[in-house]
């Protein structure tokens, strides 16, 4: 095993596109050293890129968006309380996420690039519209989340790229977003279902753009512009939140396994979406859940 | 007076809760537990596994990992001691697959590396060509009439004449008619039940440091519930004599049953033999999960006949246990512990031991017990419902007594089930408002208790302090107890005592950890071990006052003229004795072994309230209070905590844990990710009440606790959980998929 540690993204990505087998790029490594104790993927070549400048640092732009570096932890999330008041939602996802001991290293990052339908960070960004910039031997590109999965296990990166960075939208006013997620314990789990709802409202509380996010409920972490639809131009009465469970539920393309059959999914898939549509909602009123 | 054979009251220091001789090495990680040995020239292990349910071995070429470098031993079956009968061989196609693989998991061979990663590597480099065979790890698929065989020869001469080779054997007890006890009820129901395999759980995977010469004698540290079970079974597998080798019990990071066998050890010490070298194997988790011992799985039928004031008329039960690859499912237990809280005229039981394509199972905690009373008090709960009864009132009416003719035979002595219920009705919680959504179970549970072979030996050093040899491993704070016991007889301080678990060298044969044996047996050896080393002190003391030996008595620690016709001597304490022992007769010490046959059975009534989500199907467990019989108390504190544990092993079972097998026949679950123990927020605090019902078998009235705690938790639970839900749940765990599942069927009859 050939172990790098680069000091930019453009060499993390020129070391990427020369290395033949299997390569991993290590940030928090709570996904790779894990699969590699476990026997389950032995990389042929390990490119640490928390040695690159700024990949640990959280910062706001101009236009009030927010850029994460690849190496910063649930626990720089948790404790960054401007970010945390813009996007209690996705920070609650990255949140739980493993233990404290994991949370001190875990990453938006590696949750996205593990490739998981379950990973809890995801449905989280994909409600937020995050983007994260691409590194590759052609430059740097801008790439919204919803389009990294591809399948379990695999995403629409090539060999040779790298992300740089996670992009999140500025919060806008009247806006709030939340997770939650199914598991049968209170933590320390994997989603058998995950949502995540973001909202934004006018001044008479009626919701006018909304994305609804689902994980653990097809192939990879799901947008469902139906279920949005679904509660877009209401005040979030019950009837829309019957027709968001609904198509929530009507989205899910589950597989039963040892945690979950595909009835139970596709139901709580629309109980979740009710519960968190309710406190992103409540959030963009100015609610303090 | 001075061997007074019986005290249960007026303790000194039984009863006292100091802290644990082993605490401070424990938190401070000094403690050595299994994976701790290192020796020069060690060597690692690693064990080659089936992929496959049930194959053929067609052939294993080790040939390319002998090459690997760094590889310094490969065995396989032909490794081991040959002609083994019984159990033995059981263990030893278990440890090691001869002609087949049995099961997801099974070794089939063992590599010895300079590291562990290159044995590791090694193991991929080992080939084994399969032939595949059809596999089944349902308890009934096991049964039925096409089920592939896995063993035509396992079948034992219980089994009547039809059934399936899987079936190794068979259990049929009870008194009266049945028949006529249903004709006499105003409601009988009978209901179906399944319970899914679960693991003990204990947080340190096996690990061991074997040693084993060309000469035939060896050394094995290792994490074990007993070690001359280890002893004499690694000896026999490896085919030396049991006196040449010796075993060390290393600290033990959990058991509960699953550590009374061996697996990995005598692998180790035939890799140590053929590499020349020391040999540590370590389990991974996944090894664990896949390749020890969980306990069985089990499909029920329970059949209970009540009248409308709630006496039971009859009952009968049907328990399948399957036990994985080999004879061993503990179905006589679940048969004798399903109704022996309950003194009825007319009972049967009968029990099926069911072999499948899974581990072979393991002990754990009252094996086979809890299963049954989850059937039992289920269907006890729901003739309560129907009949409009209270449950605990209930269950006082046909409550076993003191002479009452136990449901598996014999009449029980002075028992302490009547005074659980009592204190259960009597409980704050009993009478608590419930929220709504919530529901409240009641179960209650037995185990039998067991004594043991034992054997304890003290000595005294000269300057008055006392160092205490046991042989049974101390796996819930028995150092404690044991130091307590001693402290009681010899007056001395608690901390004035060292105890040791001795290795197989020091001691007679002791019995494992098991049976919640240790505080009773280990305890009564330990009492009468002292009270031999007080007798030499007395006789000290006699022959320096020049006074009969009879004249002498032992009172807080010193000995004492018995009147004022013995003498006029001032107390002797025993540091003064023992300063000039080497002087007076030589070093004093005291010794006991026996077979302790007096273990009182204990039983326990636990309350539950539970809360369902109807949404998700997700259950809350909101308040939990266990009340056992513990006869007496030694240290009460790690009584409490055995009450504790087995209720939240209880509700892990109960609500989240499962063995979950594929169609391939593969376990799909060997991680703790998706393997759901309960995590500490997922339990409520655990209210213990201890009741004291002394037994009349041991000299302070001692009775064992570390099982009775796990029986009644599955029934109370579901109980609590069919309550909330409306609706009864009757497999296990309630997952929530189950449970929304069952809820959906409810809603759908309307």
């Amino acid at each position: 095993m050939q172990y790098h540690s680069p000091t930019s993204f453009e060499d993390a990505a020129a070391l990427a596109a020369e290395a033949t087998g299997v390569t991993r790029f290590l940030a928090g490594g709570t996904d790779v050293l894990v699969q590699l104790r476990a026997d389950i993927t032995t990389p042929d070549t390990l490119i640490d890129i928390k040695k690159i400048p700024n990949v640990q640092a959280i910062s706001r732009s101009d236009d009030g968006g927010w850029t994460i570096g690849v190496a910063v932890s649930g626990a720089e999330m948790r404790e960054h309380k401007e970010l945390g008041q813009d996007w209690p939602g996705l920070v609650e996802a990255m949140d739980l996420i493993g233990s404290t001991q994991v949370q001190g290293r875990a990453t938006l990052v590696g949750n996205l690039c593990n490739g998981s339908p379950a990973a809890d960070s995801v449905p989280a960004m994909v409600a937020a519209g995050a983007s994260v910039s691409v590194t590759g031997p052609q430059g740097t590109r801008q790439v919204p989340v919803a389009d990294i999965p591809v399948s379990p296990g695999r995403t629409s990166l090539v060999q040779g790229e790298v992300i740089s960075a996670v992009h999140i939208p500025a919060r806008g006013s009247n806006a709030g977003d939340a997770y939650l997620r199914f598991i049968p314990r209170t933590e320390m789990d994997i989603a058998v279902v995950g949502c995540a709802i973001n909202v934004e409202l006018d001044s008479n509380g009626i919701i006018t753009q909304a994305r609804v996010s689902l994980g653990a409920v097809a192939p990879t972490v799901l947008l469902v512009p139906e279920a949005a639809d679904a509660i877009i131009g209401s005040a979030l009465d019950d009837g829309a939140l019957d027709k968001l469970a609904k198509a929530a539920s009507a989205a899910c393309n589950p597989i039963s396994d040892k945690r979950g059959t595909v009835e139970f999914r596709t139901h709580v898939a629309g109980v979740l979406a009710k519960r968190a549509a309710k406190i992103a909602y409540a959030r963009a009123q100015g609610e303090n859940t | 007076m001075a061997l007074d054979d019986r005290k249960t009251t007026d303790f000194k220091f039984v009863g006292t809760r100091p802290d644990r001789p082993d605490g401070l090495d424990k938190v401070t990680g000094r403690a050595l537990f299994g994976a701790d040995a290192y020796a020069p020239g060690m060597l690692h292990g690693a064990i080659v596994r089936s992929p496959h349910a049930h194959a053929r071995i067609v052939r294993i070429d080790t040939s390319k990992a002998e090459a690997l470098d760094g590889v310094k031993a490969v065995v396989t079956r032909a490794d081991f001691a040959k002609g083994l009968s019984g159990e033995f061989s059981f263990v030893l196609e278990n440890v090691m697959a001869g002609e087949k693989a049995l099961y997801d998991g099974h070794a089939v061979a063992a590599i010895a590396a300079s590291s562990a990663l290159i044995a590791r590597d090694a193991v991929k480099l080992v080939e084994v060509e399969y032939e595949i065979l059809p596999h089944v790890t349902d308890v009934d698929a096991a049964m039925a009439q096409d089920a592939p065989v896995l063993n035509a020869s396992y079948a034992d001469a219980s089994v009547p004449a039809g059934h399936h080779p899987n079936v190794v054997r068979y259990h049929d007890s009870g008194h009266g008619d049945v028949e006529a006890g249903f004709a006499e009820a105003d409601l009988v129901i009978e209901d179906s039940f399944k319970t899914e395999a679960t693991h003990q759980g204990y947080i340190e995977p096996h690990a061991c440091l074997a040693t084993l010469g060309a000469d035939g004698k060896g050394e094995l540290w290792c994490s074990t519930q007993g070690h001359w079970i280890a002893q004499k079974t690694c000896a026999a597998l490896v085919g030396i004599e049991t006196s040449q080798l010796r075993v060390t019990a290393s600290e033990i990071g959990g058991g509960f049953g699953g550590k009374t066998t061996v697996f990995v050890e005598p692998v180790a010490l035939a890799l140590s033999r053929k590499a020349n070298r020391p040999v540590k194997v370590v389990m991974n988790r996944s090894e664990v999960f896949r390749a020890t011992g969980p306990t069985s799985s089990t499909s029920m039928d329970i059949r209970i006949g009540m009248k409308k004031d709630g006496t039971i008329t009859a009952a009968e039960g049907i328990y399948r246990l399957q036990g994985g690859a080999f004879p061993g499912a503990p179905m006589e237990f679940s048969a004798m512990c399903g109704f022996a809280p309950y003194a009825l005229e007319n009972v049967r039981q009968v029990g099926y031991d069911v072999i499948s394509n899974r581990p072979k199972q393991a002990a754990y905690r009252a094996p086979g017990a809890p299963m049954a009373s989850f059937a039992v008090e289920s269907v006890i709960d729901e003739l309560c419902n129907k009949l409009g009864l209270d449950p605990i009132d209930t269950r006082l009416k046909n409550a076993s007594r003191e002479g009452t003719k136990a449901s598996y035979g014999p009449r029980f002595a002075r028992i302490g089930l009547v005074e659980t219920l009592e204190a259960a009705k009597a409980h704050p919680h009993y009478s608590a408002p419930l929220e709504p959504g919530q529901g409240r179970g009641v179960s209650c549970g037995f185990w039998f208790n067991h004594g043991g072979e034992t054997s304890v030996s003290m000595s005294l050093s000269e300057d008055g302090t006392c160092q205490l040899a046991v042989g049974t491993p101390d796996i819930g704070g028995s150092r404690a107890s044991m130091a307590l016991m001693a402290a009681e007889v010899l007056g001395i301080p608690y901390e004035n005592i060292r105890v040791t678990i001795a290795d197989t060298a020091t001691l007679g044969y002791n019995d494992v950890s098991h049976g919640s044996r240790v505080t009773y047996a280990s305890g009564l050896a330990t009492i009468k071990a002292a009270q031999d080393a007080v007798a030499k002190l007395s006789k000290r003391a006699a022959a320096k006052w020049g006074i009969p030996e009879d004249a002498v008595y032992w009172e807080d620690g010193c000995a004492k003229p018995s009147g004022a016709n013995a003498g006029n001597f001032d107390p002797l304490p025993l540091a003064d004795i023992t300063q000039n022992m080497g002087a007076t007769g030589g070093p004093i010490s005291g010794h006991f072994e026996a077979t302790p046959e007096g273990a009182g059975v204990s039983f326990g009534t636990h309350i539950v309230d539970a809360e369902v989500d109807p949404e998700t199907g997700k259950t809350a467990v909101v308040r939990y209070t266990v009340i056992q019989d513990a006869g007496k108390a030694i240290h009460p504190t790690y009584v409490e905590g055995q009450f504790q544990g087995g209720a939240a092993q209880g509700i892990g079972w109960a609500l989240n844990e499962e063995y979950v097998y594929g169609e391939d026949g593969r376990l799909q679950n060997s991680i703790f990710l998706d393997y759901r123990v309960p995590v500490a927020s997922d339990l409520p605090m655990i209210d213990t009440v201890i009741v004291e019902v002394p037994n009349p078998g041991h000299p302070y009235g001692v009775r064992g606790v570390g099982e009775t705690g796990i029986v009644p938790p599955l029934a109370a639970i579901a109980n609590a959980v069919s309550a909330a839900a409306g609706v009864r749940l009757r497999h296990l765990p309630m997952s929530p998929p189950r449970i929304l599942a069952a809820l959906k069927a409810k809603a759908h009859e309307g």
